[in-house]
């Protein structure tokens, strides 16, 4: 036994890519690898110095920096944007404060947007001065309520709270009251999406759950007018829907009752994402074992609380990343509303267009709004593949 | 000791208060209903507009260019026609070209090249995170920036692509048509007749010398004598038919410039062009995904058994692993090529004539919004309701195949 | 060695009367008429070929299967549509499953005082020290605050017995309690089985664990195809059977 302890240790192979074995390998295998490589390279080349033409030399990026605050809060008066301004900086201190306390996936996101925050604000190009110093002040709220989160574990509860006020206190404070109200119709641009996409999946939660519930409920009148509900909706195109919503709401309601149309939009975007929302909901529920009702009913719970404590935690924790699927759907969809006339990102570069002084820009404009759109739902589905590797590692 | 030995009270009967939650709900669901129904009539009562459907006999009143023949005098009925059949068109070939993109984009994110897989990535992900609408609009924009028709760009004379669209030749039958019609007749029966006769001679020449058992059915002898007699025979009537009828069966129309316009052949307008090329390239993208989950689903195991056997590795993907793939990609495909009908009526944002916009365009002259909404969507739940019923179909004739 | 160690605590009053209980799924009759009745403080083991029965006879017994003709009356409550009846016996009634069905959202400790705190309206307090008591007797009190996916199996099981019993119900019912079970954690289980069925419990186990059956159960009824074949004492049972089928069981499960 003695001479194994001498015997030298035998290192394995070296797995080590050297470039050349990589070129091999995964460019030049065999002779039709070969082939789709170089073409792909004339391809690509051509591409490319199009791409590059006519970003650098043919298109006429000047369109972009007069119009950056309209495409970011619309026609939302200049007096009063301190108001996006306050929405902004509460979220990210209540960020920087959630990352500072979980750590984990909050973290990620956190120090993501920190990111985006950052590069704003160190823009080369010359944007109006009002948006580098939000941006300046929001990346620096975050670092610091993270560093202050890491060490204050028992404001947990008020996070969760602040999480919840957060919505309402948002349409609160860029609503305003009384004599400075801000009507919705001059909320636009990007703040207008993000706000039309959040409304949507927060205000649909509820009407889904009750849907899916519903769709599954033993009572046939229920589940048949559920079935109805969501299965009609699916099967429209939400174009169609929104225009429903802007020419026979007015006709279904009271006389008196004129919500103006962004309101509406709310309105029929909720009520559409709600049948979306049913099945992403129904999927998780029937995704809980019999086992769970039957255990919960032995224990002596009733439907609501069975329902409440023991089958919708779990059946909603497995449907989260659909769920980020559904708000990336809808964040890109709502760029429909511009159809029916809203300003929203699309919108105000529609109207923008209609300006005699910006006809023909419609390249530049269209492949801006398509980065900033690409940007938010890139970043959004790489999260919710990062939520759905955490869902199964640290699965309970 | 007994509390209740038989019958409990009503009110908290299980059975009964089933029955009469689901009586509240309906009376709920009926209160609402009527409520919309009473502010409806009097709403239209105010506006003047009684519900009627006789405005579809009403002269239309605006022109559609694309698809079938129309003018400002047709009725509206027929306007609704040629905008469902637009519709229809644009999802045909839009479901048609993006599976073709899809399945090559799907197959080529799992290429062993890495040039080629990033490319696809990319191609994946720049897609399917850019709102369609804005994609759409974009390509409309790139159709304006076509030259005008005097420059078209052209293919051999014969596609044309400029400002105005996308001309291509059509094919039109003429006088020998029906001879050569008559000719295909006759090969399909004399294939026949010639398979029965192979199929009789060859049960009989082969019965004498093997065991009941082993002897090949009748029926197998068809099928075999398909394959390699009848088909021959018909492609031989066939071609000498061709040949044999007067003048050529079938010509083909190309486009010509004529003065400022093309005559003849198909015109693809730049709205057409627009939407297709914009629900095409979102949709394959999407369909690209769901080849690979597809494909990567099928067990690795397979995949190398196939290797084994000494297949290529074309070959592998081609007949092991996508027949096994196609299973567990039609019913997400199936849900796409529905997204793709639903989001051609797009077409509104760029002028193109499909159902909903023509619906649309009849709404403030005839002021019939709710028959309107009503027919938009009933069309569109027919196009939903039949392709579930072909997914319960397929569904069910793959489960019976596995097994 | 057969001798009954809960004799004393059997009383004559009868806690669960079943009368002609008919039972189908769909076509298929599970249940053809069960008459038998059990008394308080009395530990029935049921056992049989799977199919037989016998789990849906338990499971009718806390409604969580609807028998549809004969009478069920537990603790002189009748099972019926009466909404107030199933709430009263499913508190009355404790279950415990072959696959633990523990809530796994929950740590332990709240697995057990959720039903407490939402039925019995407990304050958080109270159920969180009762429930840490009840830990403590399945010899479990460190594991209050994990996961039941941290724990093992037999730790579930023990988990789960610990949750029927904080409802302090007056019967439990044992669906196959160790079927699901590594062989080296069944003894655990049935160790707390057993010092359940010493304090008194009124007990009916569905169990293929014959040992414990012979030492611990008053009677023994073998289910077969819906009916009760036979029912005995322990002693009798394994050592007399009077039927065939009961024989053919007994030699059967016996040889493993």
């Amino acid at each position: 036994m003695e001479e194994l302890t001498f015997t030298p240790e035998i290192k394995p192979p070296s797995t080590k890519k050297d470039p050349k074995r990589w070129l091999k390998d995964n460019l030049f295998s065999n002779w039709y690898n070969t082939l789709l490589t170089l073409l792909a390279i004339v391809l690509l080349y051509f591409l490319f110095k199009g791409v590059y033409t006519w970003v650098f030399t043919q298109a006429k990026w000047e369109v972009i920096p007069p119009n950056l605050r309209k495409l970011s809060v619309g026609k939302f008066p200049k007096d009063q944007l301190w108001r996006v301004g306050q929405v902004i900086y509460v979220l990210a201190v209540l960020m920087g404060l959630s990352a500072g306390i979980w750590k984990g996936l909050n973290q990620q996101i956190t120090s993501a947007v920190a990111c985006v925050g950052a590069v704003i604000a160190l823009l080369p190009i010359q944007v109006n001065t009002s948006l580098r110093e939000a941006a300046i002040i929001a990346t620096t709220l975050i670092a610091v309520s993270y560093v202050l989160g890491r060490d204050l574990q028992n404001l947990k509860r008020w996070v969760i709270i602040g999480w919840v006020l957060m919505f309402p206190w948002m349409m609160f404070m860029l609503h305003g009251f009384g004599e400075n109200s801000i009507s919705t119709i001059l909320w636009g641009g990007l703040l207008l999406t993000l706000i039309l996409a959040v409304v949507g999946i927060v205000a649909c939660f509820p009407i889904g759950i009750l849907l899916a519930l519903g769709r599954r409920s033993q009572l046939p009148a229920i589940r048949w007018i559920s079935i109805a509900y969501i299965e009609v909706v699916r099967g429209m195109p939400l174009v169609t829907i929104l225009f429903m919503g802007s020419l026979m709401l007015p006709i279904f309601m009271p006389g008196d009752f004129r919500p103006d149309k962004v309101i509406r939009a709310m309105i029929v975007l909720t009520l559409f994402s709600a049948a979306y929302m049913a099945e992403n909901v129904r999927g998780g529920l029937q995704a809980v074992p019999r086992g769970q009702y039957e255990a919960a009913q032995a224990v002596g719970l009733a439907y609501p609380q069975t329902m409440t404590f023991i089958v919708l935690p779990q059946a909603l924790r497995s449907v989260i990343p659909t769920i980020v699927g559904q708000f990336i759907a809808l964040f890109k969809d709502t760029s429909l509303v511009s159809i029916i006339a809203l300003t929203e990102v699309l919108g105000t570069a529609d109207e923008i267009l209609g300006d005699p002084k910006w006809t023909g820009y419609q390249p530049e404009l269209y492949v801006f709004i398509a980065v900033i759109y690409f940007i938010f739902t890139f970043a959004m589905s790489h999260v919710s593949q990062i939520v759905e590797a955490e869902l199964g590692v640290g699965k309970h | 000791m007994l509390q209740n030995p038989t019958k409990p009270p009503f009110w908290r009967d299980v059975r009964f208060l089933k029955v009469l939650f689901q009586v509240l709900f309906l009376l709920g669901v009926a209160a609402m209903a009527g409520f919309f129904y009473a502010n409806m009539m009097s709403g239209l009562r105010d506006q003047g507009h009684p519900l009627s459907l006789s405005f579809l006999r009403n002269e239309a009143g605006f022109e559609i260019t694309d698809g079938i023949d129309f003018n400002a005098s047709d009725t509206n009925l027929k306007a609704f026609w040629v905008g469902v059949v637009n519709t229809l068109r644009v999802s045909i070939l839009g479901v048609f070209c993006a599976t073709v993109l899809g399945f090559i984009f799907g197959v080529a994110r799992l290429s062993t090249n890495w040039l080629i897989r990033s490319i696809a990535a990319i191609y994946v992900e720049i897609f399917r995170n850019v709102p369609l609408l804005l994609q759409i609009l974009f390509w409309y924009a790139l159709t304006r920036s076509l030259p005008r028709i005097q420059e078209s760009i052209t293919i051999a004379d014969t596609f044309f692509l400029n400002v105005r669209g996308f001309y291509l030749p059509t094919i039109a039958g003429n006088a020998g048509l029906s001879v050569w019609l008559w000719y295909l007749l006759w090969g399909v029966v004399s294939a026949i007749i010639v398979v029965l006769c192979f199929a009789a001679f060859r049960h009989l020449s082969r019965s004498s010398g093997l065991e009941q058992t082993d002897r090949p059915s009748f029926a197998s002898n068809i099928i075999f004598g398909t394959k390699w007699i009848a088909a021959p025979v018909f492609m031989t009537v066939a071609i000498a038919g061709w040949f044999l009828s007067p003048g050529q069966p079938f010509e083909i129309i190309v486009p010509e410039l004529q003065g400022f316009n093309f005559v003849g052949g198909i015109n693809l307008t730049p709205e057409f062009l627009g939407l297709l090329v914009g629900l095409t390239v979102y949709t394959s993208a999407y369909i690209a995904e769901v080849v690979r989950g597809g494909i990567q689903a099928v067990v690795k195991g397979q995949r190398e058994a196939a290797r084994a056997v000494g297949l290529t590795e074309a070959q592998v993907l081609l007949s092991v692993v996508i027949p096994q793939a196609i299973p567990i990609i039609v019913p997400p495909l199936t849900s796409q090529y529905l997204n793709l009908a639903k989001n051609s009526s797009l077409a509104i944002a760029i002028g193109f004539l499909d159902v909903f916009h023509v619906a649309q365009r009849m709404m403030v002259p005839t002021g019939q919004t709710i028959p309107l909404f009503g027919m938009i969507m009933v069309t569109y739940l027919i196009m939903s309701l039949t392709t579930s019923v072909f997914m319960n179909w397929y569904n069910r004739h793959i489960t019976r195949f596995e097994r | 060695m057969t001798e009954n160690v809960t004799t004393e605590n059997v009383t004559n009053d009868p806690i669960i009367v079943c009368e002609d209980v008919h039972k189908w799924f769909d076509d298929f009759h599970v249940l053809k008429g069960i008459t038998t009745s059990f008394k308080k403080g009395e530990k029935a083991v049921i056992c049989g070929p799977s199919g037989s029965g016998k789990s849906t006879f338990i499971r009718t017994i806390n409604r969580l299967e609807e028998h549809q003709r004969g009478t069920i009356i537990v603790d002189g409550i009748e099972l019926t549509n009466d909404l107030r009846n199933i709430n009263l016996i499913r508190q009355e009634v404790g279950m415990v499953f072959q696959q633990f069905n523990l809530f796994p959202h929950l740590s332990n400790i709240k697995n057990i005082t959720l039903g407490p705190m939402k039925v019995r309206k407990l304050s958080k307090r109270q159920a969180e020290e009762d429930a840490l008591a009840l830990l403590e007797r399945m010899g479990i009190a460190d594991q209050a605050y994990k996961y039941p996916s941290e724990v093992s199996g037999g730790q579930q099981q023990r988990v789960a017995i610990a949750r029927a019993l904080a409802m302090e119900p007056k019967i439990m019912l044992f669906d196959e309690p160790t079927s699901a079970l590594d062989p080296e954690m069944i003894s655990e289980v049935l160790d707390v089985m057993r010092e359940l069925a010493h304090s008194g419990m009124t007990m009916l186990v569905v169990t293929h664990e014959m040992g414990f059956a012979r030492e611990v159960a008053d009677r023994v009824m073998f289910f077969d195809e819906g009916v009760v074949v036979e029912e005995a004492a322990p002693a009798d049972f394994f050592d007399n059977p009077q039927h065939d089928r009961t024989k053919l069981f007994i030699s059967q499960t016996l040889q493993h």
